[in-house]
């Protein structure tokens, strides 16, 4: 365990290290490539610029992320329930995840009229096909025993859904989850990039584009920094809301020594 | 009059495999029959048919007294792994709508009779095979059913464990009087348990034999080993034998 962390670690400290050294004896301006004390010392600095635009990407993100949840659980229990939704509809669903986010923003952001609705749809978009195909594969991974013992004991198909098609899915859910974690924070900061939204309210994104219009480069790093952060944490949080449901009986959450 | 009333079933699935041709059996109220036969025959088939998981494709079976609860014991202990063994036990109770502190007590009692007390709160993952097994047995049994059906339950179990189990289900048997249809492949265990057994062949799946096995009950580790046992295994392993030449 503790070689898990710390061989990480060391490995980033002596990147780091080296990347400062390259910097000063190259003499490489930072409107090149700024070392990482200056991305530090610039990420203080610009703090009061840079944390309202992180709650910004965080608020789409996580809304974004939310209504995958939503829309992705509730369309697979649909299709789980009715086979001719999921003919119709399923096609549909991939069509949507295979068209590349930056293509259709632009429309998206036209239509909606509306530039954090817009921004929440191509991150929704992004979001949703995971939580979607996974839960709808955990709803049909059940054991056909099980099934089998639920219409002896006449269960119906709502009971048979909570207390067997759910839990068995919850896996499959959970993992689908932590790839859309992920993917709403990409979707979010993409959107923002082709949307080059203005004002007060403005994410990481616009501050990297104003930035770069700028050659403010150190703090498009910084900006850069924060966003890495953000997919970190929430990667991190997600596997823990993993673990935290899954620890008392999934293998994928019990560690081997038991 | 029996319980159930097996009459000239026949079951073809839709890929055009027979799987059971003119099956006609009655089983008594009380009695603990072995459905024996090679694999393949079709004996898991009838009791899904039975127990009313699939229809059959020609014939009927009737319930003469009406159609008591039944209890199903898989081959696999097929419990929930996202539920503790007293929650897995109590899920023909919750699903019937009992309420949770009768459903509770009643399970836990489940629990007590396949010797399992004190494991209320443990997960599948946690037990071994044969206690997973028993847990499995409980949760058929929790409703008091008047009729158990059983598809090979201890095949897949070491053999102490296995004549553990079928010492411990005739004690059960032999307390509750429930009837048992027991499927299996083994001629010895069929002997040991039952007081009928019912020999079939495959490809169709047919009843070829019904055998009586007359020795008393209770049967101890000793009847294993008695000359009356080899006798029937004996006798058995003839007909099953006669039934994979047919």
């Amino acid at each position: 365990m503790s070689a898990r962390i710390a061989a990480p670690v060391v490995m980033g400290i002596v990147m780091l290290v080296l990347w400062e050294a390259v910097v000063r004896v190259a003499k490489i301006p930072p409107y090149v490539l700024p070392g990482p004390i200056l991305v530090a010392r610039t990420l203080i600095d610009d703090w009061g610029m840079l944390a309202p635009a992180l709650v910004v990407t965080l608020e789409i993100t996580l809304e974004a992320l939310a209504a995958a949840v939503i829309v992705g659980g509730l369309l697979a229990i649909l299709f789980s329930l009715s086979r001719w939704v999921e003919l119709s509809l399923f096609p549909y669903a991939i069509i949507l995840q295979v068209t590349p986010i930056v293509a259709i923003a632009p429309l998206i952001i036209a239509w909606a009229n509306n530039v954090d609705l817009s921004l929440l749809i191509c991150a929704w978009l992004v979001a949703f096909f995971p939580i979607l195909s996974n839960t709808i594969l955990g709803l049909r991974s059940v054991d056909h025993n099980l099934l089998a013992l639920f219409e002896l004991y006449s269960a119906g198909r709502w009971k048979t859904l909570i207390h067997l098609r759910l839990p068995a899915a919850l896996p499959y859910f959970l993992g689908g989850l932590r790839i859309s974690g992920g993917l709403a924070l990409i979707g979010a900061v993409v959107a923002e990039f082709v949307a080059g939204t203005g004002g007060s309210a403005s994410g990481l994104a616009y501050r990297i584009l104003e930035a770069g219009y700028q050659l403010r480069i150190p703090r498009m790093f910084a900006a850069l920094v924060l966003i890495s952060a953000a997919g970190i944490a929430i990667y991190l949080l997600l596997s823990l809301l993993s673990y935290l449901l899954l620890r008392r009986w999934h293998e994928s959450a019990i560690s081997p020594e038991g | 009059m029996p319980l159930v009333s097996v009459r000239g079933v026949s079951k073809t699935f839709a890929n055009g495999v027979q799987a059971l041709d003119g099956i006609s059996l009655d089983i008594e109220a009380g009695e603990f029959l072995s459905v024996l036969g090679p694999s393949g025959c079709g004996k898991s088939t009838l009791l899904r048919l039975i127990a009313g998981l699939a229809p059959p494709s020609a014939g009927a079976i009737d319930w003469p007294a009406g159609k008591p609860d039944i209890g199903f014991v898989f081959q696999e202990p097929t419990l929930m792994p996202w539920a503790t063994a007293l929650a897995n036990v109590a899920l023909p109770l919750k699903l019937g709508g009992v309420g949770r502190s009768e459903r509770d007590a009643r399970s836990a009692e489940a629990l007590g009779h396949v010797g399992l007390a004190g494991f209320e709160r443990t997960w599948p993952r946690e037990l071994s095979g044969g206690m997973k097994m028993r847990v499995s047995i409980a949760r058929a049994l929790v409703t008091a059913p008047r009729l158990l059906l059983m598809d090979e339950p201890f095949a897949a179990l070491d053999e102490i464990t296995r004549h553990r189990l079928n010492a411990d289900l005739l004690a059960l048997w032999e307390r509750s009087r429930f009837t048992v249809v027991f499927v299996t492949h083994s001629v010895f265990e069929s002997v040991f348990l039952s007081q009928r057994i019912a020999v079939m062949a495959a490809r169709p799946g047919r009843i070829v034999s019904d055998l009586a096995v007359a020795a008393p009950y209770p049967r101890t580790e000793a009847f294993r080993t008695s000359p009356d046992y080899a006798a029937h295994c004996r006798l058995v392993s003839g007909h099953l034998a006669e039934a994979m030449a047919a």
